[in-house]
């Protein structure tokens, strides 16, 4: 499968956006890693049922109480713009 | 020498009136003033802070005036919390504590010094932090394992007493055994993940490294117990982690599991891990020779676990509401991808590609279900041979601490030698690496480390086994 990678397409999937230099680096790389994660497709695992956990912990909802959260100064000091007690970003809709 | 104490230690020193927790910061700070330029264990450190802190310490506490060395990926309120990147260099101070951190404040800690890691936890040789490179106090020319490498070099060069690491496939383990100490990775569930900035949420729990196993089940006893704030804590009690921990091996059943011990191992790794099985069995605990039919498939299916919850994880760096924020944004999505450009170094952006494409639309079942699949068997191997044995001993990674750059442009090479770690995380199964020896190399001597692992919630049962090593090792 390491063939099909096509490292443009996932880097935009996951919103990086890869120099020249790092795609050319990273595609060997990553496809000696694909063949040896393809080594799994040996196992057969029919009837097996797939764990997300390591123990039965399923998400499990607190009270729905109201209780101290962080201020809205606490979150303006770390957030890279911030006007009119919101979090400023570039236009998302076009006018 | 303060600084090469232990909790234990200090505790009793305390009590006795011999010296004060402002000796004690005092010491560790001259000692990394001294030794720190060499093995560059920390990225910062607020001793001003520390000492006020000291001068306040309830040393009636269970922690009372105890200096710990905290992982740069655990959120300590007010303080920066790199993760060793980029991305939140110098942009980002910590709006709330990790729940970790509450609870040892509680207990009269002194958080003091933030200790360097792989760039979000994501390496095994501390070579991936984007501030400096971390040294094996035991050699400067060589790694300290990772990611957890500044915590595991600064107990080991003594320039803390104790540190928190975090363990997503040995993490905690692995540069303990490179360094000479002690680390534990709780059962999974058991220590609040709630600050801890997540890798794979699956997989991470907070641990000690220290200098004793007694030291690490009393970190443990103040670390561990439910928290409202992560989902995935366990609601049980939380037993007192030193008791019976003295009560050696006789009559234990200890399994020795045949995959591990056949593989590809550093030869002095193997004689000290055989040696260490030896004189248990002269204690008086049964060795039995157990076997892990899976083992072959932890580095793939960890592999692909890891990278994708890594991946779903680390999508919260957007440039949004924290951390980098490009200036070279014409819309959002430039945005989105040049602030994660520039924040992000090599390996992490690796792990998200993998993570991205192996949750890819035509691949998901292929890779991530299937793996969870095979995670099943991994820990259905564990389960049958816990129904033999009451805990595995192995070794905690195939080779001492390898050269710094040996690895470089092969991540492969570097993810193999996570073989003996990576299933106690797939498991969720506690485990500890404990010093076991020393392999001559280049005229040095490299620690080794003997891995204790023990069934689900057994955390008891492997500090116990841990201990009853440790007193022998010391004789």
């Amino acid at each position: 499968m390491s063939d099909n990678l096509d490292i443009s397409h996932v880097a935009r999937l996951a919103r990086l956006k890869l120099s020249e230099e790092e795609a050319a680096e990273f595609t060997p790389q990553l496809q000696t890693i694909i063949s040896h994660i393809d080594s799994l497709s040996e196992l057969d695992v029919s009837g097996v049922e797939p764990s997300a956990h390591s123990s039965p912990v399923f998400a499990i909802p607190r009270l729905d109480e109201p209780g101290v959260s962080l201020s809205q100064e606490s979150l303006e000091q770390i957030a890279p713009a911030f006007t009119q007690e919101q979090v400023r970003v570039p236009r998302v809709v076009e006018s | 020498m303060l600084n090469t104490k232990t909790i234990t230690d200090l505790k009793e020193g305390y009590s006795k009136g011999d010296f004060t927790p402002a000796d004690v910061v005092k010491t560790l700070d001259k000692s990394i003033e001294e030794k720190d330029g060499e093995i560059n264990a920390f990225i910062s450190r607020d001793t001003e802070q520390a000492l006020e802190a000291a001068s306040k310490a309830d040393t009636s506490l269970p922690l009372g005036g105890v200096p710990i060395a905290i992982k740069d990926n655990i959120n300590v309120i007010g303080e920066p919390c790199t993760c060793a990147s980029q991305f939140l260099k110098g942009a980002y101070k910590a709006p709330y504590n990790a729940t970790i951190i509450n609870k040892l404040l509680a207990a009269g800690a002194i958080p003091f010094g933030r200790a360097n890691l792989d760039e979000f936890a994501m390496g095994s040789s501390t070579e991936n932090s984007s501030f400096h490179k971390t040294k094996n106090p035991h050699d400067l020319s060589r790694i300290p394992g990772g990611s957890s490498g500044g915590s595991a070099a600064c107990v080991g060069g003594d320039l803390a007493i104790a540190a928190l690491g975090s363990d997503t496939g040995g993490s905690i383990r692995q540069p303990a055994s490179h360094c000479g100490v002690v680390g534990f990775k709780p059962s999974y569930g058991r220590v609040s993940r709630y600050g801890l900035v997540a890798f794979a949420s699956s997989l991470d729990q907070i641990g000690p490294l220290t200098k004793s196993v007694t030291d690490a089940a009393l970190l443990t006893n103040v670390l561990a117990g439910h928290d409202p704030m992560d989902s995935t804590s366990l609601k049980i009690e939380t037993p007192d982690f030193t008791q019976g921990i003295n009560d050696g091996v006789a009559g234990k059943k200890i399994g020795v599991p045949k995959e591990y011990m056949d593989g590809d191992l550093h030869p002095a790794v193997k004689e000290a891990v055989q040696s260490a099985i030896k004189a248990l069995e002269k204690e008086g605990a049964e060795i039995v020779e157990v076997s892990l039919p899976h083992t072959k498939y932890c580095v793939p299916t960890y592999y692909i676990l890891a990278p994708a919850e890594a991946s779903s994880n680390l999508s919260r760096f957007d440039g949004v509401r924290y951390g980098n924020r490009s200036t070279d944004v014409t819309d959002v999505l430039s945005m989105y991808e040049n602030s994660r450009e520039e924040g992000f170094g090599s390996e992490v952006k690796r792990r998200i590609l993998l993570g991205t494409y192996v949750l890819s639309s035509g691949y998901y079942d292929a890779y991530y279900i299937k793996a969870q699949k095979v995670r099943t068997l991994i820990m259905q191997d564990f389960t049958k041979v816990f129904q033999v044995v009451d805990a595995i001993i192995a070794p905690v990674s195939p080779d001492p601490a390898r050269k710094i750059g040996e690895n470089d442009g092969d991540p492969l090479k570097e993810y193999l030698a996570d073989i003996f770690t990576i299933a106690a995380n797939l498991a969720g199964i506690p485990a500890i690496s404990v010093p076991c020896g020393t392999a001559s190399v280049d005229g040095k001597e490299l620690p080794i480390g003997l891995q204790v692992l023990g069934p689900y919630l057994e955390d008891q049962t492997v500090f116990q086994v841990a201990r009853a090593w440790e007193a022998l090792y010391q004789d």
